[in-house]
């Protein structure tokens, strides 16, 4: 098994008396499709908020790449390698598709407030780059067409991809989706796994939140099943569908809402 | 005529250096979204701050630094930022309408001090002692006012040129994007925190320079010049212009000071007497029932934001007719 990219140690999370993720120790194998499953409230989200900095935990650690982020800022570990889609779209609205993903970027010379008066000719030229290199994104998430339409005015499958198109535009190793197949119609889902399927090739590892069973049971290996909490079972995917524990704990908490 | 050319340079001049205020503020909640309660204590930090620094020595308050007028104007508008610099610290992380709050908090407190500590801004009697600049080159006429609303003017096109290049380039692009969705925003490696205070001080400069601009047109500032009516004539001015669209600033500014200006004229002209007591008070009804209708029937003001499209170098309407948020 080659080196982990993500290490996380007995990660926990309370809110008031509640444990939402109650010492998850988990290995991210580098370049693999890791799928995330669980019954509603089972803790992904507050996983993945952990896991992005966007929450701190109350106890455990996170290493990226051997190196402990615990703690640190989403700003900082999207510096570091680590980007996500959020489970609800939150585009940009006022902004232009394109903007959008331009903005993306970290350290342009443009984003220091004197940047565009007193370096202006490079501020000129890396924005020709940067919007160059956003085309080529939206093209790769087939969102080219609507690059000047406000952001806020697009489908919420569309959505779906111009976020992942904002993160590529990062360049990350590690990337966590939450739900990205959530409310998207098949056409666009189709769309949206075969670029993922594409990137993972190229090296990238994903980490996903879904229920769309088909979907994680198709393309996903490791499967983790997490339940109030706590990891349940990880496994393949085939391992997933013997296993009878995972079937009633999984299926049982989804049949009950 | 020569009566009414004195007149519309008389409004022009006030009506173009609030307008600089209003571009300040839409700097801050047009593009930043950061809801600036207290606009007035950064416009008479402004003030203050220049008539302090360019004024004659003084015997019963602070002043008479005597400088030179650029950098008396330049240093209160500095001393604006500063004050943007401590309360931003402060305040900035604080959610919308704590900041909200907290801003307008410092306002009225600003206030007070003014009124009230006298060996630094001559209290209540206000603050005396300036000599408007160049007075020896232009009298104290029509022409001088002329000389005065052509700098103002030429500063108003400075600053909106400034804004206009600013919230177009790479910063405007992070500004505005903190403004829709600041989790988003961090989730992309971006440190709100700074971009909100560099954008809340570079705002207040703006504001205090439009601050210290008024103090030298009047030569006078006193604590009747920063109550909170000011604040909300300016929240006005850029409701009705257009939050998020610098030309609606300025034609904001214009338009509501015609609008308060006339009101004025024509309650003091044509209501019966007993009304014309209360001429200040049906202003203010006046004013607030304009930001309410505005907010009602168009929020996004009457020159709506304009969605950047830099791919064709020419900005666009956005489809949006959303509400403000």
């Amino acid at each position: 098994m080659a080196e982990p990219i993500l290490s996380i140690r007995g990660l926990t999370r309370d809110f008031g008396p509640f444990r939402a993720v109650d010492g998850v120790t988990l290995d991210i194998r580098t370049g693999s499709m890791t799928g995330l499953i669980g019954p509603n409230g089972a803790g992904k989200s507050t996983l993945f908020n952990l896991l992005t900095g966007a929450l701190a935990p109350n106890a455990g650690s996170v290493s990226l790449k051997g190196r402990d982020v615990t703690g640190l800022s989403p700003d900082r570990l999207f510096a570091l390698g680590l980007g996500r889609t959020f489970q609800i779209p939150r585009p940009f609205a006022r902004m232009s598709v394109l903007e959008n993903v331009m903005l993306a970027p970290t350290g342009q010379t443009g984003e220091r407030i004197l940047g565009p008066f007193l370096s202006a000719g490079r501020v000129r030229a890396e924005e020709a780059r940067i919007r160059q290199r956003a085309m080529e994104v939206l093209e790769f998430v087939t969102l080219a067409p609507l690059a000047d339409q406000p952001a806020g005015k697009i489908s919420g499958g569309q959505m779906k991809l111009l976020e992942l198109a904002r993160v590529l535009m990062g360049d990350p190793e590690v990337i966590l989706l939450d739900e990205p197949a959530a409310g998207v119609n098949p056409s666009l889902t189709r769309i949206l796994i075969d670029k993922i399927e594409e990137l993972n090739r190229g090296g990238k590892t994903f980490v996903i939140i879904e229920h769309d069973m088909d979907f994680v049971m198709s393309h996903c290996d490791p499967v983790i099943a997490l339940a109030e909490g706590r990891v349940l079972f990880q496994g393949t995917a085939a391992e997933a569908r013997a296993n009878p524990v995972l079937l009633d704990a999984y299926l049982g908490a989804m049949a009950d809402g | 005529m020569i009566g009414f050319i004195s007149y519309a340079v008389f409004f022009s001049t006030v009506a173009s250096i609030l307008a600089i205020a209003v571009l300040g503020l839409n700097l801050q909640w047009g593009f930043t979204g950061l809801f600036n309660g207290g606009v007035v204590a950064f416009f008479g930090a402004g003030a203050y701050g220049t008539l302090i620094l360019g004024g004659t020595p003084q015997a019963d308050h602070l002043g008479g630094f005597g400088l030179i007028y650029p950098l008396a104007l330049a240093g209160g508008a500095a001393v604006a930022g500063l004050l943007a610099w401590v309360v931003g610290i402060l305040t900035l992380r604080l959610r919308q309408d704590y900041l909200a709050i907290a801003t307008f908090g410092i306002a009225v407190t600003f206030e007070n001090v003014m009124r009230n500590a006298e060996a630094l801004s001559g209290g209540a009697k206000g603050f005396r002692g300036f000599e408007r600049p160049l007075r020896d080159l232009f009298g104290d006429g029509f022409g001088y006012n002329l000389a005065f609303f052509c700098f103002v003017l030429a500063l108003l096109v400075g600053v909106f040129l400034f804004l206009e290049r600013l919230v177009r380039s790479p910063f405007g692009r992070l500004l505005r994007a903190i403004r829709e969705d600041e989790d988003a925003a961090r989730s992309l490696g971006k440190s709100p925190a700074r971009v909100r205070l560099v954008s809340f001080v570079t705002g207040s400069v703006i504001i205090g320079l439009a601050g210290g601009l008024y103090a030298t047109f009047y030569a006078f500032i006193s604590p009747q010049d920063v109550l909170p009516t000011l604040t909300f004539q300016i929240w006005a001015m850029l409701i009705v212009g257009g939050a998020g669209n610098n030309r609606g600033a300025v034609f904001g500014a214009f338009l509501i000071w015609g609008g308060w200006t006339s009101s004025g004229w024509a309650l003091s002209r044509f209501a019966p007497v007993e009304a014309q007591l209360y001429t200040g008070s049906i202003q203010y009804i006046l004013i607030g029932s304009i930001i309410v209708t505005m907010l009602l029937w168009r929020p996004q003001g009457l020159l709506p934001e304009r969605l950047v499209i830099s791919q064709a170098g020419q900005p666009r309407k956005p489809r949006t007719t959303g509400s403000m948020t």
